[in-house]
């Protein structure tokens, strides 16, 4: 199943609402690394309130996405990591490494928000 | 507990008699969902708690895509056991006709990388159960039995 991007100010959001396969994840990452530069996003939110696990392909695939972005120039944040999921990533040892998480939605716009502005440099180069 | 690696066959590792079976086969990516989908329904049947039954999902999940990655296909089979010492609790069986995994006992102590590749699968999987058995050779597959108790 597709995932929604929303486009809000100058950052992506995608919610994930259902369960995803392995196929849908890797779908995702690419659509989210080619919109950061479609859109000129300086920030993405990924929520994964509705991931039933995460496993060590979706922590991979998640931290892989996050550094693409990061390599395309914007900032990434992962909200709504569940209880469980939390205590399962830790059990078996699973760790994002240094991608910024918050609770919700709510705290992963404050995150951004909260980043220094970077000023850009002469006119804006033309988009890929 | 005691967490045997291959195990003599007349071992503990058989399934011995299997309470509302299912057998899931796994051919695809979708497959893994399916699995690990029915496996949290089983556990949370079986009277785990919402977060056990997640960890018990994840470790389906973990040997489904196994299946996948390295042998293409297989079944899953999970099912309520229970133990000699009065525990109960589940059963998972990931089975496949793959390669077989030529170093077993790197693969087991691999670990902790989070590189997402054999060793976390496995070595995570072993850590999270109760007992661990696993039984592999380039002739004949891989089944790897994993049962957790209520605690």
């Amino acid at each position: 199943m597709e995932v929604p991007i929303l486009k809000q100010r100058n950052y992506l959001i995608a919610s994930v609402q259902a369960v995803l396969t392995d196929q849908d994840l890797v779908t995702l990452r690419d659509r989210l690394v080619a919109q950061v530069g479609r859109y000129r996003s300086v920030g993405v939110i990924l929520d994964v309130t509705g991931l039933d696990v995460m496993d060590s392909f979706s922590v991979r695939t998640l931290r892989d996405m996050a550094h693409m972005i990061r390599l395309r120039g914007a900032d990434t944040v992962i909200v709504g990591i569940q209880p469980e999921v939390a205590f399962s990533m830790v059990q078996l040892g699973l760790s994002l490494e240094g991608v910024p998480t918050a609770l919700d939605l709510e705290e992963g716009l404050a995150y951004l928000d909260a980043r220094p502005k970077r000023t850009s440099v002469g006119p804006p180069a033309g988009s890929r | 507990m005691n967490r045997p690696v291959n195990p003599p066959q007349s071992g503990s590792a058989t399934e011995g008699k299997l309470d509302d079976k299912a057998v899931i086969p796994i051919r695809t990516v979708m497959d893994i969902v399916t699995a690990r989908q029915h496996g949290r329904e089983l556990a949370l049947q079986s009277g785990f708690s919402e977060t056990e039954s997640t960890l018990i999902a994840t470790i389906i999940s973990e040997l489904a895509r196994n299946i996948v990655l390295y042998a293409q296909t297989g079944e899953i089979v999970l099912g309520k056991a229970n133990g000699s010492e009065n525990q109960h609790g589940v059963i998972i069986i990931s089975r496949d006709n793959g390669p077989g995994i030529p170093d077993v006992q790197r693969a087991l102590v691999g670990g902790y990388s989070t590189s997402g590749g054999l060793g976390l699968g496995l070595c995570g999987v072993r850590r999270m159960v109760d007992e661990f058995y696993i039984d592999t050779g380039t002739d004949k597959g891989t089944t790897v039995t994993a049962k957790k108790w209520l605690q």
